[in-house]
């Protein structure tokens, strides 16, 4: 990427024009600078994720989006920068803080991630018993609606997850990162490899979560049709920085890459550009 | 480590007569951290009946788990109405009150007599049905053997080295220091319990017969089994959980002739090459314990050896150990071949393969005596 021009100036977190007036920043990363071996994924990254918003974050292969979801969430170490998440530097915590934090957020893996030796419903019980202390009598209670509430049949709870498909798989792993009522939502990939109407179901099902839950939602995806439908704002990795913008503010950005990405044939099938 | 169920400041539940009616007050935090401080709460109401509605203005902070307990609360006073309460309360009590099911389907659980015989008896099925499948995956070998010899490019030269070098290269040290710890200390008891019928020369023959005929290979079969046959399980199981299996058969490739065939070669000619190794280490060992306890040097220890110790004994241990190394190999991928789907399985079947490459070794160790003993060497 290096023959492509320089990105013009940014306004803070990466924006293309400054829409914080003053909201709640949920996620706050300035000067973040990932690097393995001779390959810099992100240099200078600043990102802010308000409270209440979706946001996708799009990009090309390889350019760090799940790096910099891993480096958000406290799996991959930053060499450089601030981040804080719900207010708190994630840098900076002790082991006991770093729990609370994790507790207040909730993580979708591309492909659920759901413990394999465990059946559906167990999945969703074991944050619920283990950090929350419920009591068994509310435990099945609490896991069958988080069960509902994603839309998956009553008869998969006993399943385990080797026998659900993927689409069943996500939705689960959907459910399990809802157990604790989390405020933040991270979503990798999540209607990929789903088909056109189930992934539409997801983003509908996601956006209805957001809404009546008050969650703030980022998700790394590649389905122009998520971006489009349910995201308020689009974070776009350009250059080892985030661009970040609503949807009519990306499709008027001067940039090759973007302009591809939002005019392409596929972005005009999605109805976007 | 913290108990994090204690950051629930406060929920809190008290009975309110306002209007000549009955109120129950709910206010706090209504979380999920909450729950079992609320479940604590037996008679919210302190005696009386007629709770007429439930006043949830005074909570501050609700969820879904929170939501629940006051349908559930609801349903414990049969009249109460919800009253008050934020806009965003109401609309997620509704989407809860929505998404309520009843009767989950659960696992069946049994007694643990039902259970203990139900574990029974599917140990004895799987064990005949299990040996039952092992024999077809040695025959299905052996076909693809027998269609390789007429094709040898089919054998993969650089994969069964490769295989090789993990196999007997690396498995050398270990193989080699621990039969020379056995050399040692048969030695030593050789020439401690010899030594009351003033016999312990006969130490010599004592080494080099339990060492090459026995244990060197016994031995070797163990280690290798444990660092090799768990390796292929755990490789070839790998792959299948990722499908990598199923992408071979799709491309027209036999995942026998490609993982299996190479491995099954590679140890069929490591393992003589390690028990060579091992015995020579273990004779030595068996020398070097003699040299301290029996003021035997090392010339006289092999010369002894080679005049009273038949040559049959190292040649039996040599028979045995390409055996030994077909049925380890062909266990450790059969068992890979059979994981399905999880990590767990993975975990399962490497344990498995370990087990039963040991226990087959075992077995055929004893019928390989009954036989050289009908032949009598």
């Amino acid at each position: 990427m290096n023959d492509l021009p320089a990105l013009p100036p940014l306004g803070e977190g990466g924006q293309i024009t400054d829409q914080s007036q003053g909201r709640e920043r949920v996620i706050s990363i300035r000067g973040l600078r990932n690097q393995f071996g001779p390959q810099v994924l992100h240099d200078r990254l600043d990102f802010d994720v308000f409270r209440g918003e979706i946001v996708g974050l799009v990009g090309g292969s390889g350019s760090g989006k799940s790096v910099l979801m891993r480096t958000v969430i406290g799996l991959n170490p930053s060499r450089e920068g601030r981040i804080e998440v719900l207010g708190e530097d994630v840098g900076q915590l002790s082991a006991a803080e770093r729990l609370q934090l994790q507790t207040r957020w909730g993580v979708l893996f591309q492909d659920g991630a759901l413990f394999s030796s465990l059946s559906v419903i167990e999945n969703i019980e074991l944050p619920l018993r283990e950090h929350a202390r419920v009591p068994a009598t509310a435990l099945d209670a609490i896991a069958a609606l988080k069960i509902s509430l994603v839309g998956l049949p009553a008869d998969s709870c006993a399943k385990k997850p080797s026998e659900l498909s993927g689409g069943m798989r996500k939705r689960a792993g959907l459910a399990r990162a809802l157990a604790l009522d989390p405020e933040l939502l991270f979503l990798d990939e999540p209607t990929a490899g789903l088909d056109p109407i189930g992934a539409a179901n997801f983003d509908h099902l996601l956006l209805s979560l957001q809404r009546s839950l008050g969650l703030t939602v980022l998700l790394v995806t590649h389905d122009l049709d998520t971006l489009n439908a349910i995201c308020d704002r689009v974070a776009v990795l350009l250059d080892k920085r985030i661009v970040a913008g609503t949807m009519a503010e990306l499709l008027a950005y001067d940039h090759p890459w973007v302009r591809e990405y939002f005019h392409g044939p596929r972005a005009r099938a999605a109805g976007i550009g | 480590m913290t108990d994090l169920a204690s950051r629930a400041t406060q929920a809190w539940l008290r009975p309110v007569d306002r209007d000549g009616r009955v109120i129950l007050e709910a206010g706090g935090t209504w979380t999920v951290f909450a729950v079992a401080q609320l479940r604590h709460i037996h008679d919210p109401a302190q005696g009386r009946r007629n709770v007429a509605a439930i006043d949830i203005a005074g909570i501050d902070r609700l969820d879904t788990a929170g939501a629940l307990e006051l349908m559930r609360l609801q349903r414990q006073y049969a009249d109460a109405s919800l009253e008050g309460g934020t806009p965003e309360h109401r609309g997620l009590i509704d989407l809860v009150a929505k998404g309520v099911v009843s009767g989950l389907p659960r696992p069946p659980k049994m007694g643990w007599l039902t259970h203990a015989l139900y574990e029974l008896g599917e140990t004895v099925m799987e064990f005949f049905e299990q040996t039952a499948r092992l024999l077809g995956f040695f025959g299905e070998v052996l076909v693809v053997i027998a269609g390789a010899i007429r094709r040898p490019h089919r054998f993969r030269p650089w994969s069964v080295i490769a295989q090789m070098h993990e196999v007997w290269i690396l498995a050398m040290p270990i193989v080699g220091v621990l039969i020379f710890l056995v050399g040692v200390v048969i030695a030593y008891q050789g020439v401690e319990q010899l030594k009351t019928f003033g016999a312990e020369t006969f130490t010599v023959e004592a080494v080099g017969i339990a060492i090459m005929r026995e244990l060197g290979v016994l031995l070797t079969a163990i280690i290798v089994a444990g660092r090799s046959g768990s390796a292929f399980t755990a490789h070839i199981g790998t792959m299948q959980v990722n499908l990598e299996l199923d992408a071979m058969r799709t491309m027209a490739l036999n995942p026998i002739e490609w993982l299996v065939l190479p491995r099954i070669v590679a140890l069929v000619i490591s393992m003589p090459l390690l028990v060579f190794f091992g015995n020579l280490l273990g004779l030595f060992g068996g020398a070097f314990a003699a040299s301290i306890y029996l003021d035997f040097t090392l010339p006289q220890f092999f010369a002894r050896l080679r005049d009273t110790v038949p040559i049959w004994n190292f040649w039996i241990g040599m028979i045995k150990a390409p055996v030994f190394g077909f049925v380890i190999a062909a266990i450790g991928c059969y068992e890979g071949l059979q994981v399905r789907g999880s990590a767990e399985s993975v975990g399962k079947q490497t344990t498995k393969s370990v087990v039963e490459a040991i226990f087959f070794v075992i077995v055929l160790d004893a019928l390989f005596s009954i036989i050289f003993l009908l032949a009598g060497v």
